[in-house]
């Protein structure tokens, strides 16, 4: 199941010694962390140990205190998550992606809408196409979503992470990263969120995914990394350990 | 507790019933069914005493109109997420500026109708920024200009003419072409209908497409549904609402210079309330005070239904006093309406 990608190829994100503190805590604490094309990577570690904060730094939210990113072998620095998600840097949170009072083709283009002009003179949102793109490409995800002019508040939580994770992937992302997903959902709608970042997989989209359940890092992790503390503890191949191992890893009684 | 599942077919009456569940879920919809029912009531009471005859039907619609025109934009504004207060103040204010530059400065007063409208976007746009910079709630920063631009129009109008009110306009230069552009009426079967009609469903249609059609119509719902999901997407929010908060006082000036024109005189306290009474007709006309839901058609019609009680009311007999009455009590019964078409509309689409 688990063949070695990283041989050879060129790592997606390098994140090199990356440091962050607040006042006098170190939050993330010399960090460096590789992303290889279509490996799933599950970010594992307590409350407190820094796993969001250092995804915040890869998507643009925190400026590093030191350290280094490198996109496809460029440095990169993003003053905002737009900069990085026009970098192809696509984070998807359990909250705030989405607008829930708009509907599944509007928030998949919300800020990018095709437009054309009515009468050759007014410029206006191009809805048929925004309809036609975005069942394209939840087709291609395997998403089915009965009618997508429903605004978001209606539907469900599996639906929602189906709509951005369609989002992210529409607009080419080169990777993808998931801040708890699965957190508020259904063991079925958690298991159509596996289902997803499997696909992404096979279309070798890059995914970082931050989970508690260990279920969920299991059913989707090619790679486990480890934090304690703000620091690394670990970098494993999800085949290798058991979920003992893991938690002896978390809690530092290994 | 056995469940059948129907196969899945293509079948037409779906689509059709998609259709009409949309138009049932339309915020306009207890607004439309409001007017029509505010209509009929108002035919059979004060039907044989001038409601239906058209001079009767121009005369609410005149004052729908005044007030369509204001409800229409706070509208925008409320789907964007934000509130304005100032409005009424900033019609007292627009109608001073004009008549002080016209009879103290002798500008001509179409030139002091467009100095008043850079002073009306000069004043939203600092309302905008005001409140996107302090973070505070924009009910608080605008209940601040209600009374800064009031006090501001009262003190300044009488420091330069030594009274609160202006007239004789119509002798000043410049007046004839406010008057063709604000001031006329059209002539439909021996009555008058004034221009202010025209402008109101003139911008009603525009801010229509605007919230349908357009991408700026796009970002103001997601500026009033989720501000901070539709910035990391890369909706210029802070510029939405910046402009929405411009186009709201553009709207009080357009009021002011309408109502300048036809009456010939500024007074400083005109338009004192005028904030309360748009938000009750965009309230009515299905605008939710939380934002990011609502239609610039329903504040329309809230303003027709409005304009159709104050002057209904009138053709009655009714002595009007009572009128505030009526404005309290179909304002809180539009909303439970309102809410329970939502709600309705919700669980039929589950
Ligand atoms: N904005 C902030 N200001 C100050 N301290 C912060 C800030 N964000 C995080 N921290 C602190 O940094 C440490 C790491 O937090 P972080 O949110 O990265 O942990 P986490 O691994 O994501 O935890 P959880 O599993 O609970 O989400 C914690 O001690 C936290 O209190
Ligand atoms: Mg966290």
């Amino acid at each position: 199941m688990m063949e070695k990608q990283n041989t050879g190829t060129q790592p997606v994100l390098q994140a090199v010694n990356l440091t962050k503190r607040f006042g006098g805590l170190v939050a993330v604490n010399n960090v460096s962390l590789d992303i290889y094309p279509g490996e799933v990577v599950a970010l594992a570690g307590d409350n407190g140990a820094g796993k969001s904060t250092l995804i915040k730094m890869i998507s643009g939210v925190y400026r590093p205190d030191a350290g280094h990113i490198y996109l496809e072998g460029r440095e990169i620095t993003m003053a905002s998550p737009l900069e990085a998600r026009s970098l192809g840097i696509e984070t998807i949170y359990q909250d705030l992606a989405l607008c829930e009072n708009l509907d599944a083709t509007v928030n998949i283009f919300l800020g990018r809408e095709p437009t054309k002009r009515l009468l050759g003179l007014f410029k206006q949102v191009d809805r048929n196409l925004m309809l036609a793109e975005s069942n394209k490409v939840l087709d291609r995800l395997d998403i089915h979503i009965p009618n997508l002019r429903r605004p978001i508040r209606q539907m469900s939580g599996g639906q929602r992470q189906a709509v951005a994770i369609a989002r992210a992937v529409y607009w080419n992302a080169r990777l993808v990263i998931m801040d708890e997903p699965t957190a508020a959902l259904g063991v079925p709608e958690q298991r159509k969120v596996h289902e997803l970042i499997h696909t992404l997989k096979r279309q070798n989209v890059p995914v970082i995914i931050i989970s508690h359940n260990l279920q969920d890092i299991f059913a989707v992790a090619d790679r486990i990394v480890v934090m304690r503390r703000g620091h690394k503890v670990g970098d494993v191949p999800a085949g290798e350990v058991t979920d003992d191992d893991l938690v002896a890893m978390m809690v530092g009684s290994a | 507790m056995t469940s059948r599942t129907l196969p899945k077919t293509s079948d037409e009456r779906l689509v059709e019933a998609g259709l009409l569940k949309r138009l049932l879920t339309r915020p306009e919809l207890g607004a439309l069914g409001g007017a029509i029912l505010v209509w009929i009531i108002f035919a059979i009471i004060a039907g044989n005493r001038g409601f239906l005859t058209l001079q009767g039907t121009a005369s609410y619609l005149e004052v729908s109109s005044y007030l369509g025109i204001l409800a229409v934009a706070i509208a925008l504004l409320m789907i964007g997420g934000e509130f304005d207060l100032s409005i009424g103040s900033m019609i007292g204010a627009a109608g001073a500026t004009i008549a002080v530059l016209g009879s103290v400065f002798g500008v001509p007063l179409w030139l002091a109708s467009l100095i008043a409208l850079g002073v009306a976007l000069l004043v939203g746009f600092v309302n905008g920024v005001m409140v996107i910079r302090t973070k505070l709630p924009s009910f608080i920063i605008t209940l601040g200009s209600l009374f800064i631009l009031r006090g501001l129009t009262i003190a300044l109008t009488r420091i330069f003419t030594g009274r609160t009110q202006v007239g004789s306009l119509d002798q000043l230069e410049g007046y004839e072409v406010l008057r063709l552009l604000f001031g006329g009426s059209i002539p439909i079967g021996g009555a008058n209908f004034p221009v202010s009609i025209v402008w109101w469903l003139a911008i009603a249609a525009v801010a229509t497409w605007v919230l349908m059609r357009t991408r700026f119509g796009n970002w103001i719902f997601s500026a009033g549904g989720n501000a901070e999901a539709a910035r990391n997407v890369g909706v210029p929010v802070s510029r939405v609402k910046v402009t929405l908060f411009m186009a709201t006082a553009a709207a009080a000036w357009l009021v002011a210079t309408i109502q300048l024109t036809v009456v010939k005189s500024a007074d400083t306290l005109r338009g004192t309330q005028q904030e309360f009474i748009a938000i009750i007709a965009a309230v009515i006309g299905g605008n939710l005070l939380t934002g990011g839901y609502g239609s610039a058609v329903g504040a329309a019609l809230g303003a027709l239904i409005f304009g159709m009680v104050r002057q209904g009311i009138v053709y009655a007999g009714i002595d009007a006093d009572w009128f505030q009455v009526f404005l309290g009590a179909m304002l809180i019964v539009a909303v439970l309406v309102n809410n329970f078409i939502r709600d309705q509309a919700e669980k039929a689409r589950r």
